[in-house]
């Protein structure tokens, strides 16, 4: 599967997760966001940029938990919970900012 | 498990409130074979859980945690970096044996994540304490 922006094509996966990290760029996120119905705000990048860090960092997409954990010692633990997370990403963080990010399904998510 | 639909701040307890303590064996490489990578990936699936787990390396699975793995000429990702993320999954138990590094040339210094190094004698003890051990 794929979608294809101003002449680029983005390859995905059945599940809409793109199968190139290389290929995001913000274009692809806004698209992606689009798809699964969420406006992308500043709060929602800062989600989105922080998993993308974590990412190169760690080479791997954080759990939920984890992520929760990390985002509250970075940007405060009035975004560092559950409920805020998932005030952006009504369908979950990992499932959906992940998704955005242009970063695989977090280990452990079946 | 640890999916979206289950959201928490904090892990899940455990069944029936027992913490059993999982050691998980690295005896291995970390390419060539799969057992590095799925060995990793079940710790950190495992960390939802709120065990008491603790990782070993032993024999080759010292080249696991070695720093500065180039992986470009055999075209497969270098993943060292995710032992770094072990911290943040609260593992952070993570035990090496002294023979295994003295066989090889390497010492602490050479591995990428800060780890407790202890004897073969020393090991074995700790094995003795766990309730589960699971070798990769």
């Amino acid at each position: 599967m794929a979608f294809e922006l101003n002449g680029k094509v983005y390859e995905t996966d059945e599940e809409g997760y793109l199968v190139n990290l290389a290929d995001w760029d913000e274009d692809a996120a806004k698209y992606i966001a689009g798809v699964e119905n969420v406006e992308m705000t500043e709060n929602h990048w800062e989600v989105v940029n922080f998993l993308r860090e974590y990412y190169n960092d760690y080479q791997i997409a954080p759990a939920v938990r984890v992520l929760t954990k990390e985002i509250g010692k970075k940007l405060g633990a009035e975004k560092g919970n559950s409920k805020y997370l998932y005030e952006l990403f009504p369908y979950g963080p990992a499932k959906q900012a992940c998704k955005i990010a242009g970063l695989p399904k977090p280990t452990g998510c079946v | 498990m640890m999916t979206d639909e289950i959201p928490g701040d904090e892990p899940a307890g455990p069944p029936g409130g027992k913490v059993k303590k999982f050691m998980f064996v690295n005896r291995k490489a970390p390419y060539g074979t799969i057992y590095a990578l799925e060995g990793l990936e079940v710790v950190l699936i495992s960390a939802a859980f709120s065990q008491d787990v603790s990782m070993v390396f032993l024999d080759d699975g010292v080249y696991e945690l070695v720093k500065g793995q180039q992986t470009k000429g055999i075209e497969i990702k270098n993943f060292s970096p995710t032992y770094r993320a072990l911290d943040g999954y609260d593992v952070e138990k993570l035990y090496v044996e002294r023979e295994s590094l003295d066989a090889r040339g390497l010492t602490e210094a050479n591995l990428i994540v800060p780890v407790q190094v202890l004897s073969a004698m020393e090991m074995g003890e700790l094995m003795q304490q766990q309730d589960v051990i699971i070798g990769f």
